[in-house]
């Protein structure tokens, strides 16, 4: 099984912006991609070069052996795009979008519109299906533009954030479709920044950051990267924090951390739910009175946020406005003071 | 030869696009249609009643002029149209499809003859309420309107470049503005341009924008008998010498948009 994109060294610069900075990718047929990082880091730009739409200063790429800087017109017959931002026409009805872009792909008249039925169906628009795009909201419009990306049943498929802006209803229904289109064989290349999404998606996970890839793996493998499950038991009493921490010692494979102003004990272990069980047992035979407790694996925002380590902070100003930044859950910030 | 076929069938579908959208806007179209109006009713009463060539009805005269100059200014609708495409997402879509990169303007020249079409029955209906006629055969009266749109056409590829190398919308109409108003007033437009100054008066004659008007006037039979003559090659010949014209801005100005387009296409 071959790789259908590869890249390498892909260098992109705007001005004193380095957008792309030597940037290496492999996707082999059939699997899915996800591409993570930080606002800015340069996931877009990989993007628009894979998909011709931009040239590159420096590297190389091929989709299914062809050179996208030398024949751009043979990989576009190959590819399906959904930017990360609508390419829809406003004026255009949803029908009429899907089946201009049908018409473009050279489709006959008949098969292209019934194509753009059958996409309309799919993606939920049908009701609207005959509406001017004017008058789509945005998640509708988002919808479109995943249809149309999907026109010409194409073999390799770029995704840039393509949930983005949904409700949790359509998430999974597109979760579903771009499940299905990977079954069917379909080589998928995705950006989010739902690190939940590229868990549940992604056979591989490259992070990138200043348009570097920091980080390759299968999700599992970056999460152990991180460290691997811990417990975490929140006491009432400070008084009784050594003793609590000899109960979590006690099943603990690793250090055991203590963090005094939380009265937070951390502990890594290797059988999640027996140990914590022993673990309760002991706390429970010393009569300690416990808070909270808990059983904690490490997500792919650990993962983000330490190799990014900046990344929270980077990301909010630029994305205030749309929402995209996935505010920090209480794992996260755990995971973070475990990191340090 | 497949290759010209694609062009032009891409062309087609985007053509279609452009004019679904007149169909949704419908306010664009009257504004198309009125301005024409506005334009014959102004300049044949206005310039109609205060300037005098003896022995010639300046009405009829001015008509073709009248067409000429709306028909140029009407090729601005694709400047304005290009550069607005550019900005809209829908752009990234025609990039990414394995469509030929001339189709996005074929198609915008293309829908943009509907609007000059619509523009030129509007003129010739107002022209004959207000006492214009044409004198020759119906075959001569249609070379004059295709004379008109076939020059409206090429002049839409020079907008259409102009177009693309403007920043933004709003610069579209100056730019353009710097480039019609010398050719339309700089010619057999409004007045004969035999007496102006020497150095416009040889500008005027070979403009082919004078070639035009004068083509017009004669496949209508409004060139009366005591106009002065030029002696100018361009202005005894005006079909020919217009029609080599727009051979000339095709073939310079395809060329040049298409590879304008992919420039500007992929910042
Ligand atoms: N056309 C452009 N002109 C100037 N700078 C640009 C341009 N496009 C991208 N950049 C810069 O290149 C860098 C990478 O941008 P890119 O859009 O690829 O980031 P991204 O990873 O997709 O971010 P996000 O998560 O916000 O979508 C950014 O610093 C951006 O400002
Ligand atoms: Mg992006």
């Amino acid at each position: 099984m071959g790789n259908i994109i590869e890249a390498s060294g892909l260098t992109k610069r705007y001005g004193d912006v380095v957008a792309l900075d030597g940037l290496d990718l492999t996707v082999p047929e059939g699997t899915v991609l996800g591409l993570l990082g930080p606002n800015g880091a340069g996931k877009t730009t990989a993007v628009r070069v894979l998909t011709t739409l931009l040239q590159p200063d420096g590297g190389t790429a091929t989709v299914a052996g062809i050179d996208v800087i030398d024949d751009p017109e043979e990989v576009r017959k190959l590819i399906g795009l959904s930017g990360q931002y609508a390419a829809v026409d406003e004026y255009l009805t949803g029908y009429e979008n899907l089946d201009m872009v049908g018409r473009l792909y050279r489709m006959g008249k008949r098969p292209s519109q019934v194509r753009a039925r059958e996409l309309l169906e799919q993606f939920d628009l049908s009701d609207a299906g005959d509406r001017p795009v004017k008058t789509y909201s945005g998640g509708m419009r988002r919808r479109l533009d995943l249809a149309a990306a999907l026109v010409a049943k194409p073999k390799v498929l770029f995704l840039d954030e393509p949930t983005t802006g949904l409700d949790p209803g359509s998430r999974t229904t597109m979760w579903d479709v771009i499940r299905g289109l990977v079954r069917g064989g379909t080589t998928l290349l995705m950006t989010t920044q739902y690190l939940e999404e590229a868990d549940r998606l992604a056979d591989d996970i490259v992070v990138i950051d200043r348009g570097k890839a920091i980080a390759r793996g299968r999700s599992d493998e970056l999460k152990a990267q991180v460290g691997g499950e811990r417990i975490e038991v929140v006491v009432a009493a400070e008084a009784d924090m050594p003793v609590a921490r000899e109960a979590l010692a006690a099943v603990a494979v690793g250090e055991v951390l203590v963090d005094d102003h939380n009265r937070k004990v951390t502990a890594p272990v290797t059988d999640g739910p027996s140990s914590l069980m022993a673990a309760l047992r002991r706390l429970d035979e010393e009569r300690i009175a416990v808070l909270d407790v808990g059983l904690r694996r490490p997500t792919l925002d650990d993962v983000f946020l330490t190799l990014t380590g900046h990344a929270a902070e980077r990301a909010a100003p630029d994305t205030a406005d749309d929402g995209k930044t996935k505010p920090k859950t209480q794992t996260t910030q755990n995971a973070k003071e475990l990191v340090r | 030869m497949s290759s010209i076929t694609h062009a032009l069938g891409d062309g087609a579908v985007v053509a279609k696009r452009n004019l679904i959208k007149i169909k949704r806007v419908p306010e664009i179209l009257i504004w198309t249609l009125l301005s024409p109006i506005m334009f014959v009713l102004m300049f044949a009463y206005v310039f109609g009643s205060s300037i005098e060539i003896p022995g010639v009805d300046y009405r009829e005269f001015l008509m073709a002029g009248i067409f000429t100059q709306t028909v140029i200014f009407g090729s601005t609708f694709t400047g304005v149209g290009m550069a607005e495409d550019m900005t809209k997402g829908v752009i990234d879509r025609f990039r990414s499809l394995p469509m030929t990169r001339s189709s996005v303007l074929i198609g915008r020249t293309a829908s943009d003859i509907l609007y000059n079409l619509i523009s030129i029955v509007m003129m010739t209906l107002t022209g004959l309420v207000v006492g214009w006629r044409i004198h020759t055969s119906v075959p001569e009266a249609l070379g004059g309107f295709l004379l008109l749109l076939v020059f409206a056409y090429s002049f839409s590829w020079i907008m259409a470049y102009i177009g693309l190398l403007v920043p933004s919308v709003e610069v579209i109409n100056n730019a353009s503005f710097m480039v019609i108003f010398p050719l339309t007033f700089i010619a057999d437009t409004f007045v004969p341009s035999q007496n102006l100054p020497t150095v416009l008066r040889v500008f005027a004659e070979w403009n082919p924008v004078s070639a035009l008007a004068r083509g017009v006037r004669q496949l209508f039979g409004n060139l009366p008998e005591g106009l002065p003559v030029s002696q100018a090659w361009s202005l005894q010949h005006p079909v020919l010498y217009t029609l080599i014209w727009v051979v000339v801005i095709l073939a310079i100005f395809i060329p040049l948009s298409t590879r304008q387009y992919k420039r500007a296409a992929s910042r």
